[in-house]
């Protein structure tokens, strides 16, 4: 027919994407999930420099107390670090078990201090220097590179970590509108759509949509039963877990909230409820992914921490270096680990945030090396020009 | 079951004729095209009769009347009857050439009083910005906490709603603009010069960017374009030149001007060359209150520049001697920026870019190399006339032969199907388009990065995506997604119901519909689901 010759001279090689790769399961892969708080969070209040005399003189109204007897204290990791205690129920009985650690002075070298071109820059993964490509993130290279990986961002857009040369379909869970398009009406437009060049995602958006809708259902079913209902984040990491046990390995997830430019409060509070929430979606992620668990690691990441000194508005202001959070039912963890520092006036960068001593493509390829027991050609095509670091997590 | 019938009256088919005569008369492009037969509207070249070449592929339309539609489909948002019905008088090339001619439209009555009753139609644009500002300052100053808080959210929602009322305005306008190509190159050169509305307080300040850097020049000189977009206070602002000052170098705007806005990422520049423009662009910024700022040195007094909330400040440029691209800059101050500017925008490389993605939006993925070299010498030999060069892409044989091509990003999904399903009864309110619009991925003023959003297929077909879209399909063509319940205290609701089964669709659309298509059609239980499946079809896909 003359109309697809057309579209084919016309249109090119741009529209043949491995879609394909999507629909082999990832259930028999290890799953990684990365869980990107926008906005920069505060990490000198989620993982407190207990031992350091200078976090104290900084923050005079937001400094979490030193471990001891008052709830409202840090929960003791080691003799220099201590965890936020809205954590307590939550990621602190993960870390006892060894399965959870935390990586401060992480990040990235981008010095903008601009949340947009450092999550870019983040989500892209690319090497520093040289033009970027808008449209390749490095999960979507993991995908390429993992044969039999299922990628998702369970995100309205598809964010740019997942773009790429793979098709990655894409779905919030946040709120689950039951969808309009009967069964009936959808087998029809796939008919419609028989033989053309679209019919494949035709197909696989409705099944990916279908699948979802089962998982709420057995929700809904549960809650019915006076199970106690979960929500915001919580319920969110649920259905995330409920999918990835199944076909998806590789997720992303992104939550908001984390810029406290004011008023963020210190062991209690603005940030502490943050803390709150996600701490509990990732305990119940843990949970819900059940024997997958073992094999699944989850990185939590934020595009820089704040400044280190409290403003003048008992909140703080955009800074560098962060602190990452490495969780997973496979790891060696209960530990800070990575490069280190004395929390000292003399140590901060620029003499107002953290440094980045880890930076993060090097501590992510390190991580999915071992996870994914990648090649080194495999590992360069996901962070081209990183030197993998060894954390001895996994 | 199949569509509801309607009687249409059968017109006289002096389409093909009028489409002859108005190839004639299109003026003539600087250069020779390929020699073709192919069923080009508006081709220079004598070619053969229209209705003989599309016979092959349609044997059972009526040429002349699909011709019209798929040329009034891509020429416009989308085809709709009375559209149509008016394009039926219309000579093709005069048609063609009322639409390349900006100038201000006249909107349905029902569309202009809502965006008659906008703050951003009432207040004007610096004393919007300056009374912000104050309110911010006002709000920053608070000692208690609570109270701070209350009045920063409340700031907040104010920078919210007027970027909800830019939305809606560039909706209305959308559907119901007369000036309908004018529309599309403003929407095509927002995305160009992308902003992001959420850094900051650009909210306030996308309306204003919209409305007096862009719409006025989308279809005028690209130099025009280009020196009112990179220095509206939205863009200073998105790209950070506001902290441009000499010694202390921000190289963004300077980066993506290159890279983006004019020669293209592998155009002809260096490292060295973003350092240089970085410089040029020193104090560039914004002020956003009502006194200008000292400049302090009284030999530089006279380089200060005041435009609204725009400023040139002397006090922060670097008035050091620069060279772009191999060639020193002989003027000082602002208008050093104005010379740099007009090397940029008059670059062979600015020329084939812009012509690229021109071409990428309007026609196809990866346009004909061709076609794009004729629109840059175009570009090139009228000073960067973008109605030349669009004349050029769209009186060409290629995009003639590009009927129901290309993809349609949401954008352009969620405004044809509103114009198809709608028409010219003007929708009390877009808060369910801008919803679409989110769900879809692509909101307005909404893509983070600088590069805007992709115009390729790949980035909008995936199958989330998909399903979305027949979501969308569902929400539109069953008529009970809210579009005819104003918002505010008393709303008011008319019932309104997509007429889809219309004129166009006997005359033109229903030819273009495949076996399969039909055949779901004819399944169809009800006017909504009939309306459902069609606004799903592959063939409403593209245009």
């Amino acid at each position: 027919m003359q109309r697809r010759q057309l579209l084919h001279t016309l249109a090119g090689a741009g529209l043949a994407l491995g879609s394909a790769q999507l629909w082999a399961a990832g259930a028999s892969q290890p799953c990684f999930l990365v869980v990107f708080l926008r906005g920069g969070y505060d990490a000198a209040n989620l993982l407190v420099p207990v031992s350091s005399s200078f976090y104290y003189e900084s923050r005079t109204t937001l400094a979490v107390a030193r471990p001891g007897k008052d709830a409202n204290a840090a929960l003791p990791l080691n003799a220099d670090w201590g965890l936020h205690p809205a954590l307590r129920d939550s990621v602190y009985p993960l870390f006892q078990q060894g399965q959870a650690a935390f990586v401060p002075f992480a990040g990235t070298h981008d010095l903008t201090r601009s949340h947009f071109e450092t999550q870019d820059s983040i989500e892209l993964g690319q090497a520093p220097e040289g033009s970027r490509n808008y449209r390749s993130g490095f999960i979507n290279r993991l995908a390429a590179t993992l044969k039999g990986a299922g990628a998702m961002a369970f995100t309205d857009r598809l964010p740019l970590v997942m773009q790429g040369e793979v098709q990655v379909p894409n779905t919030a869970l946040r709120a689950v509108a039951k969808p309009s398009v009967d069964a009936r009406q959808s087998s029809i437009i796939s008919a419609m759509y028989q033989g053309t060049e679209l019919s494949g995602s035709v197909t696989q958006g409705f099944t990916v949509r279908d699948e979802v809708v089962r998982e709420m259902a057995a929700e809904m079913d549960a809650a019915s039963r006076n199970a106690i209902s979960a929500k915001g984040f919580e319920l969110e990491a649920r259905r995330i877990a409920k999918l990835m046990k199944g076909r998806y390995n590789l997720g992303f997830v992104d939550v908001g909230g984390w810029d406290t430019h004011v008023g963020q409060g210190g062991a209690t509070g603005q940030l502490a409820s943050r803390f709150e929430e996600l701490g509990r979606g990732l305990a119940a992620y843990a949970q819900e992914m059940g024997n997958r668990w073992r094999e699944t690691t989850v990185v939590v990441v934020s595009e820089f921490g704040r400044t280190f000194r409290q403003n003048g508005n008992n909140g703080t202001d955009h800074g560098h270096g962060s602190v990452y959070w490495v969780l997973g039912g496979g790891l060696r963890g209960g530990q800070v680990v990575g490069e280190q520092l004395p929390v000292t006036a003399a140590n901060l960068f620029q003499n107002r945030d953290y440094p980045v001593l880890n930076e993060y493509r090097s501590l992510l390829g390190g991580l999915l090396a071992r996870q994914f027991g990648l090649s080194p050609a495999q590992l360069a095509s996901v962070f081209p020009g990183a030197e993998p670091r060894e954390l001895g997590l996994l | 079951m199949t569509a509801p019938r309607l009687i249409v009256g059968k017109r006289a088919s002096c389409w093909g004729l009028a489409l002859l005569l108005a190839a004639c008369a299109a003026p003539p492009t600087s250069t020779t095209p390929p020699a073709t037969t192919s069923p080009s509207p508006l081709a220079p070249t004598p070619a053969k009769p229209a209705a003989a070449a599309l016979a092959k592929t349609s044997p059972s339309a009526q040429p002349a009347e699909l011709l019209r539609y798929h040329w009034l489909n891509r020429l416009t948002w989308g085809a709709s009857s009375s559209a149509l019905a008016q394009a039926a008088d219309q000579d093709a090339g005069a048609l063609l050439a009322r639409q390349l001619a900006p100038g201000p439209a006249t909107l349905p009555a029902a569309a202009q009083s809502q965006i008659a009753a906008l703050t951003l139609s009432q207040k004007p644009f610096t004393t919007l910005m300056i009374e912000l500002e104050q309110r911010r300052r006002d709000a920053d100053a608070l000692k208690n906490d609570d109270e701070k808080k209350a009045a920063q959210q409340a700031y907040q929602q104010e920078l919210n709603r007027l970027a909800r009322e830019a939305a809606s305005r560039h909706l209305l306008r959308a559907l119901y603009s007369p000036r309908q190509l004018q529309e599309q190159m403003t929407w095509f050169w927002l995305n160009h010069f992308s902003v992001f509305q959420n850094k900051a307080n650009l909210r306030a300040m996308v309306g204003d960017y919209e409305d007096s850097a862009i719409r006025p020049h989308a279809l005028g000189r690209f130099r025009d374009l280009l020196g009112a977009a990179a220095l509206h206070p939205a863009m200073l602002r998105y790209l950070d030149n506001e902290q441009n000052a000499v010694n202390r170098l921000n190289e963004n705007l300077a980066r993506e001007l290159m890279e983006l806005h004019t020669l293209g990422v592998d155009g002809p520049y260096t490292q060295k060359d973003v350092q240089e423009l970085a410089r040029v662009l020193t104090g560039a910024g914004i002020n956003l209150t009502s006194t200008d700022t000292p400049v302090g040195r009284r030999e530089l007094q006279a380089y200060y520049v005041r435009r609204g909330v725009f400023e040139f400040h002397p006090g922060r440029h670097d008035f050091s001697p620069k060279t772009l691209l191999g060639q020193p800059l002989q003027q000082r101050g602002l208008a050093e920026l104005d010379e740099a500017l007009d090397r940029l925008a008059r670059h062979p490389a600015t020329a084939r870019h812009v012509s690229r993605k021109l071409a990428q939006y309007w026609l196809a993925d990866n346009p004909p190399p061709a076609l794009v070299e004729r629109m840059a010498q175009a570009f090139s030999a009228s000073d960067g006339d973008i109605a030349a060069t669009m004349r050029t892409l769209l009186s060409s044989p290629e995009f003639a032969q590009g009927a129901g091509l290309k993809f349609k990003d949401p954008m352009r999904y969620v405004i044809s199907a509103l114009r198809l399903a709608y028409d010219d009864r003007v929708i009390l309110n877009t808060g369910p388009v801008w919803n679409w619009l989110n769900r879809l991925g692509q909101p307005l003023y909404g893509r983070q990065t600088p590069d805007g959003w992709p115009l390729d297929e790949g980035a909008w077909a995936s199958p989330g995506q998909m399903t979305v879209r027949f979501e969308v399909a569902r929400a539109i063509g069953s008529g009970s997604a809210g579009l005819f319940r104003s918002e505010g205290p008393t709303p008011q609701e008319v019932p309104a119901f997509p007429q889809l089964a219309n004129p166009l669709y006997y005359q033109s659309l229903q030819h273009t519909l495949s076996g399969s298509t039909r055949a779901a059609l004819a399944q169809a239980g009800s006017p909504q689901e009939w309306n459902t499946f069609l606004l799903s079809s592959p063939e409403l896909m593209r245009r």
